[in-house]
């Protein structure tokens, strides 16, 4: 996979903004801030950590970030189209075609074999039938799990299942990819190997990542800025320490 | 999502849950099955009762009588005839100007008298019917035992199978071959002078018993052309032999009474048309002419009004086992959905649209209708052939021939199985349109 793959990322363009977004919903009597007049800018081929502790609302960012969930009010752009605006085919297409996820739980179909899982975001795109098998083996040796493909995810390490997991959030050549706490199921040294991977996808494909951590001594190892969330709103955004 | 692709998660997600889909399709696989039986037996019926009308080959005939014999059948107040066409006496003339009417085959008359007969030294009472060599392509002969009269003017007999076991009870065919005394009364007309009466113009006739000699030639189930009862013929002969025999009949009487009693009148005439769809018409001109004409067109047409209804109300009882069956799909596509709700969210955070999940349900759907349809259409005939199966072994110990009185045509087996997938579908609306507004954030939270 090469860099001219994935767009044209870091090239000064912004991957995400976001305008005063706001997510709020109602948890019984009480109407929950999880988003809260957020403003932010993330230049494309920029690695970000997201840090807060529990309900700080970086998830929910996130999802918003993914186009999962719609923002309450203000505003969110991916390379500058608004999310908040797009109609439900729309949003399945941006996270179909510019969006890469990597879940906590690695969120892979116990019943496909790797290569199946990692295939499955290409059948949804209506990618050739002849063309995804060299598209898997690419993004398998990308996260070097050739040799697992035909195994089931039941069959494999926590780390290997989260590698199938960045194999297949890379198959459609994303120009973005969002991490929702990659790392929280594993030990350390797997969770250094996921981390040492996002950071030469980064590196050598230039893709904008986005990664919500609670691991604060990970995010300042590996990631170019930190921004750090509380009750919704964003308390700090910087670099490294 | 492409349709293979689709069909191929489908049939993946549906062997998941291998057990309980299973019972899903084999349920719908009985309400189908039910269906099929139902209308097996509403089509086999019909189909009997039109086979049978059609190898009687009343279809494409029109029975003609005077009108005024015609218009009092059943004691019904007398009709005023129309204007234009006068009452006409069905004698040579009229059988002639039949004959000459467009789309007619054949016009005969309905020669049947009752008499007697002797075979091996015993009486046999009977009735006697010439058969006109144009009914020799009918159904009825289909099945006979032996062969048609071998001329027009040969003294042969096909014998009904019911009289023909009266002379032969165990072996019935064993009668071909044989010969048989027919006796019967000949009318001999009279001078005018002869009958005491010359002044006021009248005639008659005497009544002369004579036999003749029958070679049996065949054994047949039912007498063509005949629409059955008392006066159904037990012995054929055939039509010119049994005019030649100037046998007195019923209408010799009503002749005596006429002016011209020596000029013999039909007391009905057959008329056979070319095809069912020309009778009809033929049959209005025939009115015109001033005769009386009657079909069993109308009435096969009501026969076959009664069989739709029949076959509604089978279908909508039918329906009612797969109509149960469906609610079977609702429940294991809902409990699919709370199963699979995790899996949902994970589809669309991949790019899944609504529309592709609301797909996927349907498919597999759709393959529990497929799957269901056909093995219900299996089960189906399976039944049908099981009630053909016990009818024939009742009609068998009954001494009865066997007859099919249920059927599976073809366009049954691609109904049932359309049918299946459509209320499948329908079925699948619920939870596929629940699979599809599933908010994929909570979807993903789910455990």
């Amino acid at each position: 996979m090469t860099s001219a793959n994935i767009g044209n990322p870091g090239n000064g363009r912004i991957a995400i903004r976001t305008d005063h977004l706001a997510r709020h919903y109602q948890m019984g009597s009480t109407l929950v801030h999880a988003v809260n007049d957020v403003t932010l800018s993330i230049p494309a081929g920029e690695f970000v950590a997201l840090l807060g502790s529990s309900g700080s609302g970086k998830s929910t960012l996130l999802n918003l970030m993914a186009g999962l969930d719609r923002p309450s009010s203000g505003a969110i752009f991916a390379h500058e189209r608004n999310l908040a605006e797009m109609s439900s085919d729309e949003l399945a297409k941006h996270r179909g075609h510019t969006i890469g996820i990597v879940f906590q739980a690695f969120n892979l179909l116990p019943r496909m074999t790797l290569e199946e899982n990692v295939e499955l975001p290409l059948r949804l795109a209506e990618v050739e039938r002849n063309e995804r098998t060299a598209r898997v083996r690419e993004a398998a040796e990308r996260v070097r799990l050739t040799a697992r493909l035909t195994h089931r995810p039941g069959e494999l390490s926590g780390g290997e299942q989260q590698r199938a997991a960045l194999a297949r959030a890379l198959v459609n050549r994303p120009t973005i990819l969002l991490a929702d706490e990659p790392t929280g199921n594993l030990d350390s040294a797997t969770g250094d190997e996921i981390m040492l991977l996002l950071r030469e996808i980064n590196e050598t494909l230039g893709m904008t990542i986005i990664m919500v951590t609670h691991e604060r001594h990970r995010a300042e190892r590996f990631a170019h800025r930190l921004i750090l969330m509380g009750d919704g709103k964003i308390l700090s955004d910087g670099g490294r320490a | 999502m492409k349709a293979r692709d689709l069909m191929d998660l489908a049939a993946r997600n549906l062997r998941e849950a291998l057990l309980r889909n299973s019972l899903t399709t084999l349920g719908i696989g009985v309400g189908v099955a039910s269906l099929v039986a139902m209308l097996s037996l509403g089509v086999g019926l019909q189909n009997l009762a039109t086979e049978r009308l059609s190898r009687s080959g009343l279809f494409n005939a029109i029975f003609v009588t005077p009108r005024t014999s015609f218009d009092n059948f059943g004691g019904r107040a007398e009709r005023p005839s129309p204007p234009e066409a006068a009452a006409q006496p069905l004698d040579e003339d009229a059988r002639h100007k039949l004959a000459a009417l467009p789309n007619v085959d054949d016009v005969y008359p309905d020669i049947r008298f009752p008499t007697e007969i002797r075979y091996a030294g015993n009486p046999y009472p009977t009735v006697v019917a010439g058969v006109a060599p144009s009914t020799r392509n009918d159904g009825a002969f289909e099945d006979m035992k032996g062969a048609f009269f071998s001329g027009p003017s040969a003294d042969e007999a096909i014998l009904q199978i019911e009289f023909a076991r009266r002379l032969s009870p165990q072996q019935p065919d064993s009668l071909l071959g044989q010969e048989i005394v027919l006796r019967y009364a000949e009318r001999q007309a009279l001078p005018p002078d002869s009958a005491g009466d010359k002044a006021a113009g009248a005639a008659g006739f005497s009544i002369v018993p004579r036999e003749k000699r029958l070679r049996i030639v065949g054994v047949v189930e039912t007498e063509p052309g005949a629409i059955g009862g008392v006066g159904r013929g037990r012995l054929l002969i055939p039509l010119e032999v049994a005019e030649t025999l100037r046998a007195a009949q019923t209408n010799d009487l009503r002749d005596l009474l006429r002016d011209t009693p020596s000029k013999r009148t039909y007391e009905s005439l057959t008329v056979r048309v070319k095809g069912a769809s020309q009778v009809k018409g033929v049959e209005e001109t025939i009115k015109q002419l001033g005769f009386a004409a009657f079909s069993l067109l109308d009435a096969s047409r009501n026969l076959s009004v009664v069989f739709a209804v029949f076959d509604l109300l089978l279908g909508i009882f039918g329906s009612l086992a797969l109509v149960v069956a469906s609610l079977g799909i609702v429940n294991t596509l809902v409990m699919a959905i709370l199963e699979r709700r995790r899996e949902i969210g994970v589809l669309k955070a991949l790019g899944a649209a609504d529309r592709d999940v609301r797909r996927l349900f349907f498919t597999e759907a759709a393959v529990m209708g497929l799957l269901g349809g056909i093995s219900g259409v299996l089960l189906g005939w399976l039944i049908e052939r099981a009630i053909n199966f016990a009818t024939s072994v009742y009609l068998s110990r009954q001494q009865l021939p066997a007859i099919k009185v249920a059927a599976v045509p073809w366009w049954m087996v691609v109904v049932a199985i359309a049918f299946s997938i459509a209320v499948s579908l329908a079925a699948g609306i619920y939870p596929a349109s629940r699979a599809a507004r599933l908010d994929p954030v909570e979807a993903l939270r789910y455990e």
